[in-house]
This record gives structure tokens, sequence and C-alpha cells, in this order.
């Protein structure tokens, strides 16, 4: 039968208002201590770090909770010219990929590191949608610094989740696609033949969490949306939610709708590594880009890999296994102790919950029912621990407390339940404002979720803000989940288009953060440490200034001798020492953006003259009390000119030519 | 001017010794309380990190003990621990006892506190005056609005041919040079 999305949501959500779902309205739902619980005093900080996804900005959001404050945005997979991220040259090859310089992506999920199933503030992930990337950010600097791309991959959307002891980082593609090492130039309508699915491995080094992919296991056609590890009992295993298990290519809103059930994914990845280590894995020839920012030369560098390992379920048995899971499944997510997996249909009235326990009864007793193109399928009620009824409709994703509860969003009822893990009762249910996607509580996907707070993310504003045109910040709304009832006490704007977000105890990073580096340290070929080193020298038709700056001048400010057709370098070293007190530096007619300079560090600026002149240039970022005075100017001369390189602080040049 | 009215312009409460308390340390009750906020200044910033401060520079010398308990009094500690830059002439302890016998008791005095803080901002210029930008006969005006001249002799340096520098010490924030002797602020015309 062939459904029409909307009709059915029309529908069912008609259902669901008669069946007394219907939300309250927002009056109702504050309580009047709300401004109180989310308030922090001027000075204090927050009790929690939030890391919010940027969605279509491409960049990780950080706020403080309770209160609901903006802390940092994280450029991550789209330029910023305010951080002059992929505009100074020691960024440009973080945004690398086998495309060439990608300015933008599509930053959907969050992944805290995990030792022991707990997060442990060491460093958080983030996935690039649309040209396949993860990114590993350090929280002792706040700054993304490692970017690799994901091969044989197209919509990474199952992306990035992580295992218990951050063994690996996965990476599913949404979008399946002709293998990179096939002929891809294929009819569209060859799908079922030509298309394949990829789950990537994505091996972390323990000390420096550089990420190297270990292994990709190859998979049916369909689309991986979301995905969560196994913890405690079901450590070494991955779960995968699949949706259009009916292989459509176009119309999915109909055509991907089709089944009654699609799958949620089983993956034993200690099985998997037994494989590789057995040999069994192919190498596949491929190209992407492996990027890594230098900490200690300020730069980035970009290598294209060559290879990477495959390993086709096919020729390992006992690996990859295909549990049914009603309507389209999105979230797929563990509780805490790692027995349950919450399967959710986003167009079904009902939350599977499966039982670790039973699917590892169920693999030795062989309990299939069929295979779903060579990988067995597990029969649907030998695996399940049980059915919520009737909590809403369009459960999208469930978070957890250490309670033994479970919260789930319902993005066509706009609203959350809570509900027992034990019984799989509805014990609470609460409206956001409106349509809520990912919701997040502090450790809420690990064995230790801290609680406390639950922050829904929401897709439509419309009348929650003052109106700012067509288009309005999207909400998050803040609950306290600390009693029986979930009581809703702040709303707040965010960045872009948050999805999911993961929060963490502040203390965990705060105690890390690094607030200058050192000068002594400082390995950037063009760094002067000091006024003494500065200089400008020419090399055929490029000038390299090697400058500093300091509250508040620049040396040289004076600079002249560049000709028309030269590329001037701006090496710009911060000799500062001091915690926030970065410089920037700008100059006129640069078709580029500003350098922003962290104390101690050396950012580049290329800029390309295109008339003669005096150009002045200056420090953007207010420093100092002086701030207005650090600035200076370059001559740029005739491409004939015999201006001679020259360049001063605080001294006039010599008698000057015409 | 306007160095004078950034340095003035600021409002200081809390006491050297009595704001120690890091503004951000008990952040586990900071949801739940609503107390009126102690005013602290960056003086109280927890930083073992960064490079001194000039503030940092003159409490960590025990020739300056002195000048410290001046600064406190005069409750111009929170403003050198800002931003700056500061170029800041530091008298030793030795050069405020060359002072005739009870002028610094006298400075100390709860009522003279307008004129301790007159001869302080006098020792203090708004910028960062490195040696290698001065020449021999400049003159900079302080943050008292006063001038004082800088004697420059065989790379060795003066301030109002009276007071010998001597050391200077790199602040984050800007210049400490320790001076031999008190400068006096000129009387007004």
């Amino acid at each position: 039968m062939k459904i029409d999305f909307f009709k059915a949501v029309w529908v069912l959500s008609l259902a669901v208002l008669i069946q007394s779902c219907k939300p309250q309205g927002p009056s109702k739902a504050i309580s009047g201590d709300a401004a109180q619980k989310a308030y922090v005093a001027p000075g204090k900080y927050d009790e929690f770090y939030s890391f919010v996804s940027g969605g279509f900005s491409g960049q990780m959001s950080v706020y403080g909770l309770p209160s609901g404050r903006l802390l940092r945005v994280i450029p991550v997979f789209s330029v910023d010219p305010e951080k002059s991220w992929g505009y100074s040259e020691e960024t440009k090859p973080m945004l690398n990929t086998s495309h060439g310089f990608v300015p933008w992506d599509d930053l959907h999920h969050i992944a805290l590191s995990e030792t022991d199933g707990v997060h442990d503030g060491r460093w958080v992930f983030g996935n690039g949608n649309n040209t396949p990337r993860i990114a590993r950010i350090d929280l002792k600097t706040f700054r993304t610094n490692e970017i690799i791309e994901i091969p044989n991959s197209g919509g990474n959307h199952s992306s990035p989740f992580i295992t218990e002891n951050s063994e690996y980082v996965i990476a599913g593609t949404r979008f399946s696609i002709p293998m990179d090492n096939t002929n891809g130039d294929v009819p569209i309508n060859t799908y079922k033949q030509n298309f394949k699915g990829t789950v990537s491995f994505i091996a972390l080094d323990k000390t420096s969490g550089s990420m190297s992919i270990a292994f990709q296991i190859l998979l049916p056609g369909v689309n991986f949306d979301l995905a969560r590890a196994g913890k405690g009992k079901s450590h070494g295993w991955m779960f995968f939610s699949c949706y259009n298990s009916e292989r459509a290519n176009t119309l999915l809103e109909v055509n991907a709708s089709q089944k009654d059930k699609d799958f949620v994914m089983a993956v034993n990845w200690k099985k998997a590594e037994e494989y590789v280590k057995a040999g069994k894995a192919q190498k596949r020839n491929v190209a992407y880009a492996h990027n890594v920012y230098n900490e200690s030369t300020h730069s980035a560098t970009s290598t294209i890999e060559k290879e990477v390992l495959v390993l086709d379920p096919k020729d390992c048995p006992d690996m990859v296994y295909f549990m049914p899971c009603p309507k389209s499944p999105h979230g797929c997510d563990t509780d805490p102790t790692g027995e349950y997996i919450v399967g959710s249909g986003k167009l079904a009235a009902i939350i599977p919950v499966f039982s670790f326990t039973k699917i590892q009864k169920a693999i030795a007793d062989k309990n299939y029912d069929g295979n779903y193109e060579g990988i067995p399928v597990l029969k649907y009620d030998a695996v399940l621990h049980g059915e919520v009824k009737k909590p809403g409709l369009g459960p999208l994703h469930t978070e957890f407390d250490a309670d033994g509860y479970a919260y789930t969003s319902f993005f066509v009822s706009s609203e959350i339940v809570k509900w027992k893990l034990s019984d799989l009762s509805v014990v609470d249910r609460v409206p956001t404002y409106y349509s809520v996607g990912h919701l997040s509580i502090p450790g809420g996907p690990t064995k230790k979720p801290w609680g406390k707070y639950m922050v829904a993310y929401n897709k439509i504003t419309k009348d929650r803000y003052l109106p700012t045109g067509p288009e309005l910040a999207q909400s998050a709304q803040l609950f306290d989940i600390s009693g029986d009832k979930m009581k809703l006490i702040l709303d707040f704007p965010t960045i872009g288009e948050p999805h999911y977000a993961e929060a963490i105890p502040a203390e965990l990073i705060s105690k890390n953060s690094t607030k200058i580096f050192k000068i002594e340290d400082n390995a950037h070929p063009f760094a002067a440490k000091g006024e003494k080193e500065a200089k400008v020298i020419r090399k055929g038709n490029e000038v390299h200034v090697y400058m500093t700056s300091i509250r508040s001048h620049f040396v040289p400010d004076n600079i002249e001798g560049v000709r028309l057709g030269d590329v001037v370098y701006f090496h710009v070293t911060n000799l500062e020492q001091d915690w926030d007190v970065p410089h920037g530096f700008a100059v006129k007619g640069a078709n580029n953006a500003e350098l922003l300079i962290m104390p101690g560090e050396t950012q580049t600026l290329a800029w390309k003259p295109e008339r003669t002149g005096v150009f002045p240039m200056y420090c953007t970022d207010f420093c100092s009390a002086l701030h207005q005075e650090m600035s200076g100017y370059i001559r740029v001369s005739v491409p004939n000119s015999t201006v001679p390189i020259s360049f001063s602080t605080g001294t006039n040049q010599p008698k000057a030519n015409p | 001017m306007k160095k004078l009215s950034l340095l003035i312009s600021s409002i200081i409460i809390a006491g050297f010794v009595s704001c120690k308390q890091n503004a951000g340390q008990d952040d586990q009750q900071s949801s739940s309380e609503n107390t009126t906020e102690t005013e602290v200044g960056q003086e109280s910033v927890v930083d073992d990190v960064s490079q001194k401060d000039v503030v940092k520079i003159a409490v960590g010398s025990a020739d300056h003990t002195t000048l410290v308990a001046a600064l406190k009094q005069a409750e111009y500690v929170n403003d050198l621990a800002n931003a700056g830059p500061f170029t800041v002439f530091a008298p030793t302890n030795a050069a405020f006892d060359k002072l005739p016998e009870g002028t610094v008791d006298d400075l100390m005095k709860p009522e003279n506190k307008d004129k301790l803080r007159e001869i302080l901002e006098y020792h203090v210029a708004v910028g960062g005056y490195k040696q290698d930008y001065l020449t021999d006969g400049q003159t900079i005006n302080q943050a008292n609005l006063k001038n004082i001249t800088i004697n420059i002799k065989d790379g060795k340096m003066m301030v109002n041919n009276s007071a010998n520098v001597v050391a200077t010490v790199p602040a984050s924030n800007g210049i400490v040079y320790v001076i031999d002797a008190v400068l006096l602020p000129p009387a007004d015309k």
C-alpha cells in the first residue's frame, strides 16, 4: 500500500491529540522557581559545558548549563573569518579534502571522548555530513585539531559515535553509493546492484587521540541513520539504525516508507577486529584527506591517504546481524547498563526496546527470520525486551538518567516522554516548542548519566522569540529533571541548526584549559620570538614579513619595498604571554580575513595587493588602552620600482624616495 | 586625557587582601545562589600560567613592600592588573626610606589617600615604554597628567635627573623600571 507520509502523520497526530496528549500551554508548563534554577550569578561558573552541533553552520558551539550562555563557537568544517579559520595559511589545510578545499559542511552530532564508558573531557568529535568527515576538537584549546575524510561514504550522518574506552569513533554512511574504487558512472536506477553502504571504524590513539581508519564494513545499500556503542555487558558491539531497507533511489519519502519494519543493525566489532587481524579485510584503493593541526608549529598539514581496509560480511560470519525495527528507525540508543537498545521508528507510535541478553541468545540459537542480502535477520520477538505503548507520535531520540528512566523526543507530537526502562511504563510527558529533535542530558548516552538537566533541541521556533524575519534562531529548552516531573526552566536561542549535543561537568574540562602558548615552544618556521627577530625578506615575488605584536605596537609597523605583483605574507607572532590577550591583524583591501593570533602563536595572512599606494594595517582585537594606536602602514610601489625593502618601528625611514 | 580617564574611571570596591577569592570557584552552588556579587577586579583572577603583570611583579619583590602597601592603601592595585599597557617606575623600599622621616607614615593615613594616589600615579604611564624606544630628554606624561623627563646617558636611564633605573622587569601588561628614588610630582602652577 502506498502511504502518503504527510497524510499518515496528519491522521496519527489527530489520533494522538484525541488521546488527551494535547500539550499544555506554556504558562502551565513553567514553574515559579524556574528563573532561579537557571540563574547563574555574574562571575559564577556554569555547572556543565554543553557542546552543541551547529548543523548547517558547520561549527560547534559551547554553552554553559543551566544558564544557556553562549561561551564559544568553535570553527570546525566551515570557514570563520572571525578566527581566520580557513583563511590563515596555517588553517587552510584543515579544510582540504579529496575534492579540494571545502569551506563548509553540515555538523550534526557530537561525541565526547570516554574512559570506561564515562565522559573524560579530553576531546569532542563532530561529523561533517555532506563531504564525509570526522573532526576531533581538543578540549584544552577548544580548537579543531584533526579532520579525517571518510571514503566510500556519502552523507556521513551515522557519526560520530564512540566506544566506551574511545577505542573507535564510528562513521556510517547515510547515502549508499557506488564504492570509490568502482566505476561510479552508472545509471542511478541500478541502485540495488551497484550501491553499497559502509560503516567505518576510526581508531583513536589512546594518548594523542589521533585518528586512523582501522577498517570499514561493506553493507547492503540501506541508509544508516544513527548509532550507539554497546557498553558494560554489550561493550564490543555497535548498534546502527537503518532505514530505506526498500533500497529506493527516488522519492524516498514514499518509497522508503513501504515496509512496516526496517532494521537496527548489530555489529560485533571485537569479532571484526579478529577478522582484520586474520587478514580477512581487503585493501581498497581510495583517496581521503587526513588533516592535522600541530600546536607546536601552529600549522596544519593535509595528507591524502590512499588505502582503506574493507571487511565483507560474506567472508566474516557472526559479525553483523539485522534486527527488525518498526517504521524507518532514527534514534538507536543504548541505556547506561548496556542491556537495552531503544529503537525509534520515526513513523511509529510505539518504541521498541531490544534486550542485549536476548540478542545474544537469539544469535546462539540461530533464531533467524531469514536474511537480508546474506546477513542474518534476528526474529523481532526473540530480541525484544518490549514495546513502550502509545508514547506519542514520531519518536526520534532517547537519552537516559541514572535512575532507570528514559526520555524520548517526539517530533510530530512536539513532546518529551519519560518512561521506565524496566516495565516500559510512561511516567511523565511535557510539551516542547516546537517539534523537538535531539535531547541532551549530561552524561545521558554514557554509563554514568549526571542527569539534573535535559535540553531539548527544537526544529521549529515560530512565535517563541521576537520575530526576526522569515527565519528565527533554533530554540533550545532546558528542563529540570531532578524530580519526578520534567520542568521547563529556560528557553534560549542557538547557533545554526543544532542537532545533537553532549554536556559534561565543567570541572572535567575547565581545569585543563590552555591559557597561553609558550613563546619558547613556538616552532613555527616564520615565528619572530622577539622584536629583534622581526624582519622583512624578499624571495622572488614573495615578501615575507616576520612581524611581532605586543601591547600596543607591531614590529615592524612601517614597511616599504613591496611591488605590485608581489604576494606579501604577514607572519604575525603574538608575543604576549598573558591569558585572553589575542591580537588581531588586518590590512586594507585583503581579499581574505583578519588574523586572530593567540598569545605565543604565529599566524599568516597572505595578501596580494592589486594597486599601488600606502595601505593601513591595524590590530583588530581591542587589546589595550592603546589599541587604537596599534597600527602601521605598508607601501606598495610599481612593479619595476627601485624602492628597497625596508622596515622599522618607532624610527622614521631615512629621507624617502619620491 | 583619555589615558587618565581610563584609569580613574575604574571603581574599586574590594581591597587587595579581601578580594583573594576566585570569582568563579564555588560554581556548584551557583545556580541556586542569588546573592549580591562582591565586586572584584582583575587583580583577583587566578592565573599561575601567564607571565606576571606589573602588580604581581611588585608583590613578588621583597624590595617593594612599601610600594605594594601604598598601592593597596591608594586602591590602585586592580587598575594596574588591567590590560594596560603600563610603564611603572617602582621605587624600592630604600627609595622610600630616603624620604624625610614620617613622610610615608603620613601618606598612608586615610585622609591623605588622594595625595598618595597622586604620587603613585606620577610613577605610572599608560603605554609600553621600552628603553629602545626612548631618547634622552624625552618627556612622558604620567597618569596624574604631570610629565617626567627621561635621561639616557651611556645606555643608563634616569628619571627627572634624580632616580636611577636599577633594573628593568618585563611584565605581561607592560614594563617595571625599578628606581632608587621616589618621584615627587611638580607642584601645580
